[in-house]
């Protein structure tokens, strides 16, 4: 690999980090906002013109906050934890296709960190390492109520995880390809994959919900029953890491929603366009559909209640895996009459 | 940095933390060494360009497996209490069965070649998806779908045992 494309590499991962970690900050803000509008009240407005320094105001509490391990906690492991909530929510970012190549300095420069060819097992498997952080983190705390959360969280995000799966697998079924980008160029033209799966999105969807634990499958963070959930021991930064992580997993399954079955940098009338202007133009596409789908996140949390711990582990084994399973097998007949293997 | 010398520290993290394994004296950590284990091993199927079967690997194993060795573990009361008492001739029996192990796994593996090439050396693309794709649903359809047959058995049986445990209860 030439130093030049290292260096590329460096600054894309470094914009690419600033930028997630950014708007995970302004989804707090954004949240709130969105919570008061909801509840039909103004929201935070002291800090800055209608609030916007909010964010820089509640990481300075976090940090200034007493740094607190409890004394009977694992300390590494409870140092670990929120570490790995962190790490795993970031690197899902890495391998999604932000748009299209840029011609910059005479260079082309690709908007992906790595275009690997298992792009979407890549983010499977991280969604899957993602439990680790919170198991770690409520075990470690040696409280009950930490460790009911972790437990809680980890039934529930591998109850999910397969469903999830078979949906991944029925778009890949459709693009014939595991890497992201291919997934994206197949969608070229309005064919985004929600017309021909629309069963599917809605089944990832409620996956991604449960996943990033988001309400209404908030239950590893259920106040009313567990004072606080898997993060009940944690403060100051530590916990800052754990509700961060949390935002930043929140972008980028909006962000894999949009590149899976919204054509990701794919727009309505692209073809007129050509060269950067084309790419800057698919960046502001994936970027709308990205905060649109955060929204969509936001007003679900703010209009359904909490489910029922049965209830959730009821929907995931008895109903969402049989859907999913039954669109797969009707994507799987379609695709081979459409090959002509039944002439 | 040459590829050799990546291999090579790889290794070493890769035995030391299954050391870690053992050694270790709480299972939870046990545990997560032996999930650090997984990624280590991942990382060399990667240095083999082997990507389909690093990520799966993480998929099944870290993701999955070790998720519910975790689970087991956290909610039972492990401490030093409890622990249940081995007498001297156990500890000497698994002494002797491991080093037998040991011995055996030395033999097979002293002659052995490295067939695995690394990444980048005379195109070894054979672990990526699309050519795995290929050798599975040709050369190697029959194994394949024998094992595909032998899970669906195991999960009928896991099923069938769960199912007859509720029973009893009711």
């Amino acid at each position: 690999m030439a130093t030049s494309e290292l260096i590329e590499k460096f600054v894309f991962i470094f914009i690419l980090f600033a930028v997630t970690l950014g708007i995970a900050a302004y989804a707090t803000y954004f949240e709130r906002k969105v919570a008061a509008w909801f509840q039909d009240r103004i929201g935070p407005d002291r800090a800055g013109p209608f609030g916007i320094l909010q964010p820089l105001a509640d990481g300075a509490k976090l940090f200034v906050k007493e740094d607190f391990i409890p004394e009977r906690a694992e300390k590494w492991l409870f140092i670990l934890g929120p570490g790995i909530a962190m790490f795993t929510a970031l690197m899902t970012g890495s391998v999604i296709p932000w748009g299209k190549d840029l011609d910059l300095f005479g260079q082309s420069v690709q908007l992906q960190v790595a275009d690997v060819n298992i792009g979407i097992l890549f983010i499977m498997g991280f969604l899957s390492i993602g439990v680790y952080g919170i198991m770690i983190g409520g075990w470690a705390s040696n409280n009950k109520y930490s460790l009911y959360g972790a437990i809680r969280a980890s039934s529930q995000m591998i109850s999910y995880e397969l469903a999830m799966g078979i949906c991944v697998i029925t778009i890949v079924m459709l693009s014939g390809s595991l890497s992201l980008r291919n997934i994206v160029e197949e969608q070229h033209g309005m064919n985004w994959n929600i017309f021909y799966q629309p069963l599917g999105f809605i089944i990832f969807f409620v996956c991604a919900l449960a996943e990033t634990n988001r309400a209404p499958f908030d239950l590893p963070e259920c106040e009313s029953e567990l004072i606080g959930g898997y993060h009940t021991e944690y403060g100051s930064m530590k916990m800052g890491f754990y509700l961060f992580a949390e935002y930043v997993a929140l972008f980028t399954s909006s962000a894999v929603i949009s590149v899976l079955f919204f054509g990701g940098y794919n727009f309505p009338g692209m073809d007129y366009f050509s060269g950067n202007t084309l790419a800057l133009l698919g960046v502001l596409a994936m970027f709308t559909k990205t905060f649109f789908f955060v929204f969509v996140f936001m007003w679900i949390r703010w209009t359904l209640p909490r489910f029922r711990f049965d209830q959730l582990m009821h929907l995931g084994w008895k109903s969402l895996i049989p859907i999913s399973l039954f669109n797969l097998l009707i994507t799987a007949i379609i695709i081979a009459i459409k090959e002509g293997w039944f002439n | 940095m040459s590829l050799e010398l990546i291999a090579t520290i790889l290794g070493g993290l890769t035995i030391g933390s299954a050391l870690m394994v053992v050694i270790s004296k709480h299972p939870v950590r046990s545990v997560l060494y032996l999930v650090l284990t997984f990624f280590m091993i991942s990382a060399n199927y990667v240095l083999m360009n082997a990507q389909f079967l690093a990520i799966v690997n993480i998929i099944v194993y870290a993701g999955a497996i070790m998720v519910l060795f975790l689970f087991v573990l956290m909610l039972l009361n492990l401490s030093k209490e409890n622990e249940p008492k081995t007498s001297l001739f156990v500890k000497l029996a698994a002494v002797v069965t491991g080093g037998l192990l040991f011995v055996v796994l030395i033999a097979a593996f002293k002659d052995g070649v490295i067939v695995a090439q690394t990444a980048g050396i005379d195109g070894n693309d054979q672990g990526l998806v699309q050519n795995l794709g290929q050798l599975l649903f040709s050369k190697y359809v029959v194994p394949f779908e024998v094992s595909s047959v032998l899970f669906i058995a195991s999960m009928v049986g896991a099923i069938l045992l769960a199912k007859r445990e509720k029973q009893t209860i009711d």
